[in-house]
């Protein structure tokens, strides 16, 4: 293979390649780090070893897979590794340089240098990337999963929390999760307290209603809970109706008012003494 | 005060987001109270849905105006369709998108100023301003 005699190289001066590089790496250390010099001292050492492995090796691709596994496992950020490579590279062309070639030699060392180092640095990008691609979506799953739950509370009452933002994409499951569990759990009024909800534009005001007016096509009540005064004042503001769907301040007046709508009351067995109703 | 304006380009419903975050930041730093930084983010979570919904790029630019008075400055801007009627988009219930039509004279209503300015086929900008009382 044609990157031997840089490979070659590169071992027969490994130890003078190792300080160099340490040099290199201790110069960008990041000042602000809260990590100690030891733990830097060891993961540096880690680091260029992998690479000394994978180098002394005939770089295959498993080889290179094991190496992303190793480093990605150390678990530093990827500008420190990508940095380390950068370095890398930057120590030996200097060796490279230092040794006196000739010119044409010299180059043919430089593209063999890159052949070998360019898969470790696109990789590691790659790698790093997908894991992180993986991480958000995972994430973004268990969102969805907690995007807008149905909860039943008693006998034809049910509640639907909403914290965050609402997108398109969770005013879909809104509707459909209000639909479903109004028919599965046999509920005839749903509370939707928005209490969580940061912002109330147009889009999610509309989006409320329609949901409340499928609600009302399958027999059930939609009551609107949890509007903070703010919230108040910006629905006004924007000019929206909300007319004919019933709305109360709090998730404990909008139980009152469904309990009430299906002929029901909270009654205590004995009033206790200092407790207000 | 000289604080550099806060430029939130728009291409998706996260962008949306992320622009009035900023926008609600910007104003309780300059000490905007509770229902005016709502005001302020509900108007520019309107603003960047229009982009996003009928541009589909564009951005906002949240600025400081400090001068005899103080206050926040919003600016939509976008290289979209443009909007054909000013006149009726700025009617409440007036909608091309099946929405409630509540936006721009929503936006007009939260805010102290606008200004809109829009070319058929060449894009819009609205410059919507509040000011601190």
């Amino acid at each position: 293979m044609e990157a031997a005699p840089v490979v070659t190289l590169i071992n027969k001066r490994r130890s003078e390649i190792v300080v160099r590089w340490k040099e290199y790496m201790e110069e960008r250390k990041d000042s602000s780090s809260i990590i100690d010099g030891r733990t830097i001292e060891t993961t540096n050492d880690n680091f260029v070893d992998l690479i000394f492995d994978y180098l002394a090796d005939n770089q295959s691709q498993d080889r290179l897979n094991n190496l992303m596994g190793r480093i990605l496992a150390l678990g530093w950020p990827l500008s420190y590794l990508t940095n380390g490579v950068h370095i890398f590279r930057r120590v030996v062309s200097t060796l490279i340089i230092e040794s006196e070639m000739e010119k044409a030699v010299i180059l043919d060392y430089f593209k063999a240098m890159e052949d070998l180092l360019d898969p470790i640095f696109n990789n590691l990008i790659e790698d790093a990337t997908s894991t992180w691609e993986n991480t958000v979506s995972i994430q973004k799953r268990a969102l969805m999963e907690l995007s807008a739950p149905l909860i039943p509370v008693m006998e034809y009452l049910a509640v639907m929390p909403l914290i965050g933002t609402i997108d398109t994409e969770r005013a879909k499951l809104i509707m459909e999760n209000l639909l479903e569990g109004v028919i599965a759990y046999r509920t005839e009024v749903v509370l939707i307290d928005i209490t969580g909800v940061p912002v109330v534009d147009t889009m999610v005001a509309h989006h409320i209603i329609q949901a409340a007016e499928a609600v009302r096509l399958v027999g059930s009540e939609c009551v609107l809970v949890g509007i903070r005064p703010e919230i108040a004042q910006t629905i006004v503001n924007l000019g929206i109706e909300l007319g004919e769907f019933p709305t109360k301040s709090t998730l404990k007046k909008g139980i009152e008012y469904a309990l009430e709508l299906t002929n029901r009351a909270i009654v205590y067995k004995d009033k206790p003494s200092g407790l207000r109703l | 005060m000289n604080i550099a304006p806060n430029r939130v380009e728009i291409h998706n419903e996260w962008d949306i987001v992320r622009a009035r975050q900023s926008g609600r930041e910007r104003a309780k730093e300059l000490g905007f109270g509770h229902v005016d930084q709502a005001r302020i983010a509900t108007a520019i979570s309107e603003l960047a849905r229009n982009i996003y919904l009928y541009a589909k790029h564009g951005e906002i630019i949240i600025s400081v105006i400090d001068g005899e008075k103080r206050g926040i400055s919003i600016i939509a801007e976008d290289n979209g369709p443009g909007i054909r009627d000013l006149r009726k988009a700025m009617e409440d219930g007036y909608t091309t998108s099946g929405g409630l039509g509540a936006g721009l004279p929503g936006v007009k209503r939260l805010m102290d100023d606008f200004d809109i300015v829009s070319e058929e086929g060449q894009g819009t900008k609205i410059t919507a301003k509040k000011y601190l009382r």
